[in-house]
């Protein structure tokens, strides 16, 4: 164990897990509660197009990914609250049309040579302290806005019309949610992809909510498990020669389906199956 | 005598996509008054308690909420109590008593600050009030439809309204805990000086306890007390036929005596 920690590689791959298992985790609380799964499918897909388009026109591609992800978010917001069409078709549509322009953008550079597969499936072994510091900031942010705003978050997530009856800015709210969103995907790109990022910010906070009828412990047992998926299929990964970013979702997956075998709120339910 | 307008409606519409809701709705709620607001399924009851809150616009009119538009009333907007139908809410969220009142609390905490020891007097209190108080560390998937309509109605009151609008609050509720909920009602009225507006179907059960009736159908039908409103044939006007009222047949004795 000791030994394997002694490369600098893996120390910063170890911190990298840690830090992205615990902030989507938190988000992940709401993203559970609040629905918001498909939400998050879209805007991390559209990610794909940010890191192509960085790619294209030679600037950091996580750079570019950033305000992309984030305009993706805000767009989503704002079509599902503008009712035209259904939330789930505008998030079909920017998924789909987000990850094409990626295509488009990778198809333009000349001599296409990048390592895509690394943002698509994540490359955590590849972490540089510049990443580090990346995920470092972010994070911290993301963790101190969702501290400040807590009581309001959770109650825009339980009752959204009870919150506006109450005088609360919930439209601001929405949308810096989906902010929120954008950044926790932006952190994890590295560490588990685009393709696998909604899977931490969904099933650490899945299995959290088979645990408990409280949101506090929810949020607390959700990190936990994110933290433990992170690192725990980090090693796997190292010991069994296995891709990272895989393995770690699929510990995350198979800790959610323990969770949900023993949830003691199931067995509850059964009992009391009235409703 | 004349009573300061609380909630004031002129030439209200409502249209959802093509469907009429509201049509030239016009209503003056005054400041104390008990109000029962009924209508069938689908009358627009909610819609009409929705235009009330600020929730839905209308096409056409104007609404004014202690003298000013529901949305303007910003940071102002807790003196107006809101209990929504029970069906709304999402009971497996995993939240305790304690939280959901203390949420009537945070439009008057403010942004980023946490609650003092006074909200948390207020919410205690709150609860107390719909007897609820055994409950506050309980969650709130493990209540029964009835005691979480009371930890709704605490919510509200946490806001320590002006203005207390009610949809549905009864359903759930057994025949004896509806007859407590209005004693309820009526002691807040009386103590703290409310507002209330109670929207339901049950006529009968509304009837026997609220000082007014409004009866909706798409457009308001009438707006005064409950002996006059059943006895004016009005009930038939709004609800189409007289026979299904008759068919739930539980119009207590006292409104008869009272017209008597």
């Amino acid at each position: 164990m000791s030994d394997i920690l002694s490369y600098p590689f893996m120390q910063r791959a170890l911190i990298a897990a840690v830090l992205v298992g615990m902030v989507c985790s938190v988000i992940g609380t709401y993203v559970v509660l609040k629905k918001l799964a498909f939400i998050g499918a879209g805007i991390s897909h559209s990610a794909f197009g940010g890191v192509a388009l960085g790619y294209l026109v030679g600037l950091d591609p996580i750079g570019i990914a950033i305000p992309f992800c984030l305009a993706t978010a805000m767009a989503i917001g704002w079509v599902s609250k503008k009712g035209r069409i259904s939330e789930d078709t505008a998030i079909g549509i920017a998924f789909a049309s987000t990850m094409a322009l990626g295509a488009l953008f990778i198809g333009l550079k000349e001599g296409y040579n990048v390592d895509l597969f690394g943002y698509l499936f994540g490359s955590i072994l590849a972490v540089s302290w510049s990443d580090l510091w990346l995920i470092l900031g972010l994070g911290l942010g993301v963790v101190t806005v969702v501290a400040l705003l807590f009581k309001e978050l959770l109650f825009v997530s339980f009752d959204e019309e009870m919150a506006a009856v109450s005088g609360l800015p919930v439209q601001a709210l929405y949308f810096l949610l989906l902010g929120l969103m954008a950044l926790t995907v932006i952190i994890s790109i590295k560490i588990v992809g685009i393709i696998l990022v909604e899977a931490l910010l969904v099933i650490p906070a899945a299995a959290a909510f088979q645990l408990t009828r409280s949101f506090r412990v929810m949020m607390g047992l959700s990190v936990l498990i994110g933290v433990v998926s992170g690192v725990v299929g980090l090693f796997l990964s190292y010991w069994w020669d296995l891709p990272s970013g895989a393995t770690i979702v699929l510990t995350a997956a198979a800790v959610f389906l323990v969770c949900f075998v023993f949830s003691p709120k199931r067995r509850r339910r059964l009992v009391t199956s009235k409703g | 005598m004349t009573r300061a307008s609380v909630v004031k409606l002129e030439d209200v519409w409502v249209s959802f996509h093509e469907t009429l809701a509201l049509k030239a709705v016009n209503m003056d709620i005054e400041d104390g008054e008990f109000l029962g607001l009924i209508g069938p399924n689908g009358s627009g009851k909610t819609t009409l308690i929705r235009v009330i809150l600020g929730l839905v616009k209308p096409d056409r009119g104007r609404v004014e909420v202690f003298g000013v538009p529901p949305d303007s009333l910003g940071a102002k907007h807790h003196i107006i109590g809101y209990v929504p139908q029970r069906s709304h809410g999402d009971w497996s969220f995993p939240v305790s008593v304690t939280d959901v009142v203390m949420m009537g609390r945070y439009g008057r905490i403010g942004l980023f600050k946490r609650p003092s020891s006074l909200d948390r007097e207020v919410a205690v209190k709150a609860l107390e009030d719909v007897q609820m108080q055994d409950f506050a560390q309980r969650q709130l998937a493990e209540l029964s439809g009835g005691q979480q309509q009371r930890v709704l109605i605490a919510r509200a009151l946490a806001t320590e309204p002006k203005l207390l609008l009610l949809d549905e609050p009864a359903a759930g509720i057994d025949a004896y805990g509806e007859e407590r909920f209005y004693e309820l009602l009526k002691r807040l009225k009386e103590e703290q000086g409310l507002t209330i507006v109670v929207v339901t179907h049950d006529i009968a059960v509304v009837s026997a306890h609220v000082e007014k009736l409004a009866c909706l159908n798409q457009t308001l039908y009438t707006h005064a007390p409950p002996s006059e409103v059943i006895t004016a044939g009005t009930l038939e006007k709004v609800y189409g036929c007289e026979v299904e009222l008759l068919a739930h047949g539980r119009i207590p004795h006292r409104v008869v005596e009272e017209h008597k």
